[in-house]
């Protein structure tokens, strides 16, 4: 299958894109945020809580003199491991208990630090890349099966519930697995510690948590003979920190995008700017695939009128995720299947958006989302629902497929709920096979017409975004009909400029070689 | 009189139900045999099991059919519905103007941690829900949508700040009773900043019956399908007659 689409005005919408993302860059390029700089501590080694609970990552960072935040945490931390010849992780336990003060060590030359930090960026670096080339290696050794990846959620509160649910779901078929988290995770500004067996609508994203389930899922990929993929959420407030965590505990996808966390969490513009630009950073060298949220403007708004808001967003977080270093097989633009069941030829509007998708970004692991806004207690008509929506997945080519839950819209799936979507997807998917293979769409046709109408009004809308400026046109309420100021939001206290000395390791390792040579 | 009723396959009071569910046990013949019982101890008379299968290590999925012996008289029964007030958005307007002469000011949030804001965007937004338009395109009411995440103490001194005559409190979000727990946390924050009998005081999410609503003291709860046009006649009717029973004295 395939669209007959206005090629120059793809090319129109990528420079528009670029256009809208490079005024944005230089603004992130002058700026950092409290959860980079945590993510900074993290990656040295930097883990656990002090006696009251506080991660020692923001510890320290409430332990830095003011005046030093502007230049990075990872100077000062530096000067303080060269002074006193601890590793990170004891370091790090001494501030958080007052043993060792930041501003002891301020006439430490800045060579002393580097010098001092250095093992330890090369260590975590190390530590990155032993995780990408194990998943390597392990897809390798065990193949998935053929996309559309069939991706499930776990979201039980419990890890260890969780954990049985993955399992599970990867013996019916599941190929991913996320652990959904507690909802508002999105909006602490620090990230949880250890094992967690409570959470609301989820199970809390911590780095013990990602543990247990990377270990479940490595056991259960080795019995199937199939790797089963893990994602979690680098969303909301601590982006980055979760990006570093992903990282080393060999997370394979993340939910990252760049404009949600302003829209539809009312977190700072800002902020989600510089953090989503080095959590992509982190994600790329990671080889993590990035889970993008077009979805989101389809289950707040009406489906068919947002479809051109979707390809616009599609292309903004394509051009911030390549700026970010990640190359097009990890970027996995979302999509959803939210039309109104009822419309006459609803069908039709989603393969026009799906397969248009697919065309425009033909090398990118697309995320499809299932119906949810029109899924109610009929679990019957739902399952129906989530059919149609599986046919329209596999005969469009979608790579990454969160199987729709007949149960949707009463409670966090059931272990048995997952294996009957499970059953569904794999029934029509192995159906349909190669029926997008053998149909031609007709020319000036109705789904063809629909495509092109999206593309053009996508195009008009990056034209009026680029003309105003991303910042005013989110302000302007452009996007999802949400308006968010510069200053408004939650985190925005934690965004701060950078002095000229400012100084992070990680930046300057994992920077894409593109920006070097500018 | 008793209008006894049972469910109906495809006799009169054949009693006729399905079910589903899964067992953590593998699947065997045996299997079978205990989802069976099961059903039977739930009170289905010829009990079986039509599909019994493994659907992973350790778990088995049953569907089973069988008849009720129960039956509940309908006649007995009585719900109070908050949806009575049958009025387009013209009477709603229209009976505002004529009996309360302002516009009633109304504020809608998900409370707590919840962040699904599809049911009070539903009510709230000038779109409305199937061809229903929402309280904003309404001239009877200045409409506040507070969005989601909205903790408890911030509904209620938006409330008393700007005076608010009507509160929505949404839940979508029912893990481990947040929903009813954050719906009694608005309520008893209300009555301890005597503002409870200023505001027509209306939760609403897929889970949420009028029922629930009453039994938390509510005015009134509103669950899945409902349309706006049914929470503004509700919030008019109950606002007049709490304005007119307070000027009565």
């Amino acid at each position: 299958m395939e669209l007959r689409i206005d090629r120059s005005t793809v090319n129109r919408c990528r420079d528009l894109a670029a256009a809208i993302v490079s005024p944005v860059e230089a603004f992130i390029a002058e700026h950092s945020t409290v959860s980079v700089e945590r993510a900074v501590l993290r990656l040295l080694g930097v883990d656990g809580v002090t006696p009251h609970e506080v991660p020692l990552p923001n510890a320290i960072l409430d332990a830095l003199p003011p005046g030093d935040r502007s230049g990075g945490v990872a100077i000062a931390f530096g000067k303080a491991l060269a002074e006193t010849g601890l590793e990170p992780a004891a370091l790090g336990e001494a501030i958080a208990v007052g043993r060792c003060r930041l501003d002891e060590f301020a006439t430490t030359p800045e060579a002393a630090a580097r010098g001092a930090l250095r093992p330890h960026v090369d260590a975590a670096l190390a530590r990155l890349a032993t995780q990408r080339d194990e998943r390597a290696a392990m897809l390798e050794r065990l193949p998935q099966l053929a996309p559309p990846l069939l991706y499930v959620i776990v979201a039980s509160g419990n890890i260890y519930e969780d954990r049985t649910a993955a399992v599970a779901a990867a013996e019916a078929g599941a190929q991913i697995v996320a652990v959904i988290r507690s909802t508002g995770q999105s909006l602490l500004d620090f990230v949880p510690f250890g094992p967690t067996t409570e959470g609301f609508g989820g199970t809390y994203a911590t780095q013990a948590n990602f543990r247990i389930m990377r270990a479940a899922l490595d056991e259960a990929s080795e019995k199937l003979g199939r790797y089963v993929m893990l994602t979690n959420y680098a969303s909301g407030l601590c982006m980055p920190e979760i990006a570093a965590m992903a990282a080393i505990e060999r997370l394979d996808m993340l939910l990252n995008d760049s404009m949600y966390g302003i829209l539809f969490r009312d977190i700072n513009m800002q902020r989600t700017f510089v953090d989503q630009h080095f959590s992509r950073m982190l994600n790329a060298r990671s080889g993590i695939i990035i889970n993008t949220g077009e979805d989101n403007y389809l289950t707040t708004a009406d489906a068919v009128s947002q479809a051109p808001a979707v390809l616009a967003s599609q292309f903004i977080n394509e051009e911030f995720a390549h700026r970010a270093g990640l190359p097009d097989r990890q970027i996995g633009l979302g999509d959803a299947y939210e039309i109104d069941p009822d419309l006459e030829d609803s069908l039709l509007y989603q393969l026009a958006q799906a397969q248009l998708a697919r065309d425009i970004f033909p090398e990118a692991p697309l995320k499809y989302m299932p119906p949810t806004k029109h899924m109610t207690g009929d679990i019957f008509k739902g399952h129906l629902i989530d059919a149609m929506f599986n046919l329209t997945s596999v005969a469009t080519g979608q790579t990454i497929h969160l199987c729709g839950m007949p149960t949707e819209a009463i409670h966090t799936p059931f272990l048995g709920d997952r294996a009957l979507s499970l059953d569904n997807a794999r029934y029509v998917m192995n159906a349909a096979r190669h029926l997008g293979d053998e149909i031609l769409l007709r020319p000036g046709g109705k789904i063809e017409r629909r495509a092109q109408s999206v593309l053009a009004e996508s195009e008009s809308l990056l034209q009026r975004v680029a003309e105003m400026g991303l910042m005013r046109a989110i302000e302007d309420a452009v996007f999802a009909d949400v308006s968010r100021s510069p200053e408004g939001g939650r985190g925005f206290d934690g965004v701060f400029r950078r002095a000229p000395d400012y100084f992070n390791p990680f930046e300057d390792a994992l920077r894409p070689a593109r920006e070097v040579a500018v | 009189m008793s209008h006894v009723v049972k469910p109906y396959g495809d006799t009169q009071d054949d009693g006729k139900v399905q079910l589903s569910f899964t067992l953590p046990i593998e699947w065997s013949e045996a299997g079978d045999e205990v989802a069976r019982q099961l059903a039977g101890k739930m009170g289905l008379r010829d009990a079986q099991v039509v599909e019994g299968r493994r659907i992973a290590t350790g778990f088995s999925f049953f569907v089973v059919y069988g008849s009720t012996a129960h039956g509940v008289d309908v006649d007995s029964v009585k719900v109070p519905s908050a949806r009575e007030h049958a009025m387009s958005m013209e009477e709603v307007d229209a009976f505002v103007a004529e009996r309360i002469g302002r516009k009633i000011r109304v504020a809608g949030a998900c409370i707590g941690t919840d962040a699904h804001t599809v049911g009070i965007d539903a009510i709230l937004n000038m779109k409305g829900y199937k061809g229903d338009y929402g309280l904003e395109r309404y001239h009877a009411f200045e409409t506040y949508n507070l969005g989601s995440q909205v903790a408890v103490e911030e509904l209620v001194r938006f409330a008393k700040s700007k005076r608010m005559d009507a509160l929505l409190a949404s839940q979508a979000v029912t893990q481990k009773g947040s929903d009813v727990k954050n719906f009694t946390a608005l309520g008893e924050l209300l009555e301890a900043e005597g503002v409870r009998d200023d505001v027509v005081l209306i939760c609403g999410g897929p889970r949420v019956t009028n029922r629930l609503a009453t039994e938390l003291g509510y005015d009134a709860g509103f669950g899945r399908g409902t349309l706006p046009s049914e929470v503004a006649a509700f919030i008019a009717v109950r606002l007049d007659e709490r304005l007119r029973a307070a000027a009565r004295g």
